[in-house]
């Protein structure tokens, strides 16, 4: 029987944990024992043949399942991977929240009362008049005040936060808009910018 | 390599299962393979790799971001295998006809139309029996064999995985090598 720490050397050789003198001493015990030889030959054996195994693939569904399995992502994560994903989304949105911000903010800071000038309008307290038989030219524009219309307008009225009243003898040719809630206003300057648009061209 | 993985982790921590996605694509594999060799059986390690890269979603925020990530998956994925083999009856994996089974598909993945090659019908032979040997060693031996031969993995990685003492995996791994030398001697 050979002695033990040839066997020990052997396992050191196949951890590759062998130092150069165990090398030496393993191949000079090899050359000379018929049976530890055998043994290193198997052993070598058996390591090749158990590497050989190896290159096993995953099915092909495999993530796609695993991702299925787990919990519900959170919305927030959702959303940025979309702002992400879609660069035009996000420069989009910034614009129509930095958009709407400044609507809003002239909606409430827009308290005073004003009117479009046309020299025949008559203006009492916060009250326009057009006054019977007078003919305003161009577009009429009333914010915070009542408009009474006994004449004739030759354009659009608008009224923001305000109310009109058409008497039976009044007359506008134009269309008549009254803005009183903040969709309104909004909707009415989309409107206003699209026909500037349209305009410019 | 590391890097990579260091980055989708953190968005992974985050909430974002698409950088989740990316990691599983790295290591199902490996996974998958480590729970196969284990078990011996395709749809069972199937089931169990996927339980493995779920508990390592959920588990996420528990993971050291300064160790190494494969070294924590395979600790998961190695402790579930050995959870399934103590559950199932001790003989079963034995079971001949399991193997015969996997001999089955491996056969069906090459196409039918073609004669097997006689050097490919060996290899394919040869790669059942060293299979059915492994799974025929002792769970404990079995784990560290596979970690250190099929998974290429060094004695250092082996005890982490394992949390075992350096001296132990070595024993466990000289043990293992020297029951499948007896068996496959004379293959």
């Amino acid at each position: 029987m050979c002695p033990e720490h040839i066997i020990e050397l052997m396992h050191q050789y196949f951890d590759e944990e062998i130092d150069l003198e165990g090398k030496q001493t393993l191949r000079e015990h090899l050359q000379n024992c018929e049976e530890c030889e055998a043994i290193f030959n198997e052993l070598k054996k058996t390591v090749a043949f158990v590497k050989s195994v190896s290159n096993m693939q995953a099915p092909d569904d495999f993530t796609a399942k695993v991702l299925a399995r787990l919990p519900k992502e959170k919305k927030k994560v959702l959303a940025a991977r979309l702002f992400r994903n879609h660069p035009f989304l996000s420069a989009a949105s910034v614009f129509v929240v930095l958009m709407m911000g400044g609507l809003f903010s002239t909606w409430s800071q827009d308290q005073e009362f004003s009117v479009s000038k046309q020299k025949n309008l008559v203006v009492k307290n916060n009250t326009v008049i057009v006054p019977k038989g007078e003919v305003v030219n161009g577009d009429v524009v009333v914010r915070n005040g009542t408009l009474k219309i006994e004449g004739e307008v030759k354009g659009d009225v608008t009224v923001i936060h305000g109310e009109k009243y058409l008497a039976s003898a009044g007359h506008v040719t134009g269309q008549i808009e009254e803005v009183n809630e903040v969709f309104d206003w909004i909707w009415y300057h989309m409107k206003k910018s699209a026909k500037e648009v349209a305009g410019f061209f | 390599m590391e890097e990579i993985i260091k980055k989708r982790i953190k968005q992974v921590i985050k909430g974002d299962q698409d950088a989740f996605g990316e990691i599983v694509e790295i290591y199902k594999n490996s996974v998958y393979q480590l729970c196969f060799r284990m078990l011996g059986n395709r749809h069972e390690a199937e089931d169990v790799a996927q339980e493995a890269f779920l508990r390592a979603y959920v588990n996420i925020k528990s993971f050291n971001q300064d160790r190494k990530f494969s070294t924590w998956l395979f600790r998961i994925a190695t402790n579930l295998c050995i959870d399934r083999l103590r559950k199932k009856k001790p003989d079963y994996y034995l079971d001949a006809e399991v193997a015969g089974t996997e001999g089955l598909t491996m056969y069906s993945q090459i196409p039918s139309d073609t004669p097997l090659p006689e050097k490919e019908l060996e290899s394919l032979e040869l790669q059942e029996t060293v299979q059915k040997e492994i799974l025929k060693l002792p769970e404990k031996y079995r784990s560290a064999i596979v970690l250190k031969y099929i998974e290429d993995l060094s004695l250092n990685e082996i005890s982490e995985i394992l949390d075992l003492p350096l001296g132990t995996v070595k024993t466990r791994i000289h043990r293992g090598r020297e029951a499948l030398r007896q068996q496959l001697r004379y293959v």
